[in-house]
């Protein structure tokens, strides 16, 4: 018999669970923290008009990219992490 | 009264129907950015998908308006009309037609650098039902030049099978009557690497328990001597799923106003399937034209418990010939434009809008799944190689207001 697949959910659920709780609480709680480590940013608030561009907005135009996203997931065996979300640019 | 499975292996959606309402929560909850609450805006989009002898157009209705400073509400009406002839119907079914409706609705808060989002889906059709429910945190952190964002979701589904009875009507088979639980988990972070570039690293863990199969598709076995040399029968699917994404990108402002996007995406599953994906997006503004290119390509190899063509029956306790757990690589090519009108004399209220057409053209090659409907000519397990072939676009308005 060579099929697999019939593991355990809940047990891979709940590490991830753990690690991305502990990883929020780090993330939210701990950015006081910040100021204190030697790295500063590196970009200044000044510096980042090109991020405001529409050119560069990580998602456009969210009612069609998740469209095809859509597609690619209904005949594709894979699912997740399409970063159809788009993500932070600090441009305000 | 007569039952009989009347799609049969249809479900152009059905293998990744959580899947599709993670994306819906994508679009109800996109762009979260931390600290900037969406715009107000409205589109109004045609989609269109024709390719294996399915069609499955529809409209879109997105709408974002933000209430005071610091809350924003989204809602979504999407639909599918679906025709389906495709070779899996041909196969063990006959053609058929039906719709699917989605309906969503989100909300995010601003508070801060932090932006709380929460967001329900139901989605509707004749033989499956999904509710979804999402909450997400977002975070600017290092100066605002990182963002973090976590996710959960959780959905229930039902599943229920059409037949046909005796007198021609299509219902519920009332002996079929499934479940299907959904939990994910995900983890984006948004990293501005230099005053022209961005980088994306996402990651996203998905938990299915219940009934994961296809009522209507089938997988055959060998039966020399015996028809066209196969038997049909059921397929049986494991009862948990547990799949892990990566992807990474990095988006690169080009000095004459453009941008550049590269991606690569890891996937892997209990089910043995590993997948990667490769895509480079463009984007060119031209007075008030703004085009894109796309290329992306594709590959997985299959579940450990495909098979085209079984030797035999109960070869092994779960069995699946799903194309989409089989071993094959796509590539896609697509452009879009869009068009930024000036302000609209009639409608002061609009600050911006645009009308906007995308079109992908997508080439599967499929490594180990046959077309089955020309056993009687080449003999079972020797047919060709199955490709499919589709032209997918959408049509939209939008503006800004």
């Amino acid at each position: 018999m060579r099929t697999r697949g019939n593991g355990t959910v809940g047990g891979a659920g709940r590490r991830v669970a753990a690690g991305l709780t502990a990883l929020a609480v780090l993330a939210l709680g701990g950015c006081s923290a910040m100021p204190t480590l030697p790295l500063t940013p590196w970009v200044k608030p000044y510096e980042r008009e090109h991020f405001a561009d529409p050119v560069m907005a990580q998602n456009r135009d969210p009612v069609s990219s998740v469209y095809f996203e859509h597609v690619w997931e209904s005949r594709e065996g894979s699912r997740g992490a399409t970063g159809a979300v788009g993500g932070g640019c600090g441009c305000n | 009264m007569q039952l009989t499975g009347i799609r049969g292996a249809h479900r152009w959606l059905r293998l990744s129907s959580f899947a599709r309402t993670l994306l819906a929560l994508c679009l109800i909850t996109a762009p979260v950015i931390g600290g900037v609450l969406p715009e107000d805006r409205a589109d109004a989009m045609w989609h269109s998908y024709s390719g294996g002898d399915i069609t499955v157009d529809g409209p879109s209705v997105l709408v974002r308006k933000k209430v005071g400073d610091n809350l924003s509400f989204t809602a979504n009406y999407y639909e599918d009309m679906i025709s389906s002839a495709s070779i899996d119907v041909k196969l063990s079914a006959s053609p058929y037609k039906e719709t699917r409706r989605q309906y969503s609705g989100g909300v995010e808060y601003l508070h801060g650098k932090s932006t709380y989002s929460a967001g329900y889906i139901y989605s509707n059709e004749p033989d499956y039902k999904a509710n979804t429910a999402f909450v997400s945190v977002s975070q600017d952190m290092f100066g605002d030049l990182t963002t973090v964002t976590l996710g959960y979701r959780q959905g229930w589904d039902q599943v229920f099978r059409d037949i046909k009875t005796s007198g021609g009507d299509i219902i519920n088979d009332p002996t079929f009557h499934e479940h299907a639980d959904h939990r994910g988990y995900s983890l984006e972070i948004s990293q501005i690497l230099t005053r022209n570039t961005i980088a994306n690293f996402n990651y996203e863990l998905l938990t299915d328990q219940g009934y994961l199969a296809n009522p209507y598709r089938k997988i055959r076995y060998l039966s020399p001597g015996e028809g066209n040399g196969y038997t049909l029968a059921d397929q049986v699917y494991p009862n948990t799923r547990t799949s892990h994404a990566a992807s990474v990108s990095v988006k690169h402002y080009l000095s004459w106003r453009a941008a550049v996007t590269g991606e690569y995406r890891y996937f892997q599953d209990t089910w043995g399937i590993r997948g990667h994906t490769l895509e480079a997006d463009y984007t060119q503004p031209w007075h008030q034209f703004t085009f894109d290119v796309l290329l992306r390509y594709y590959t997985q190899n299959e579940a450990d418990f495909y098979s085209d063509l079984f030797p035999r029956a109960d070869y092994q306790n779960f069995m699946a010939r799903d194309r989409e757990l089989a071993s094959f690589y796509d590539w896609t090519i697509g452009g879009g434009g869009a068009y930024q009108f000036r302000r609209l004399s009639w409608a002061p209220w609009v600050s911006k809008s645009s009308l906007n057409f995308h079109y992908q053209h997508l080439m599967i090659d499929y490594r180990n799944f046959r077309n089955a409907l020309l056993a009687p000519e080449y003999g079972a397990g020797n047919e060709p190689l199955y490709k499919l072939n589709a032209n997918v676009w959408t049509l939209f308005f939008s503006i800004w207001y």
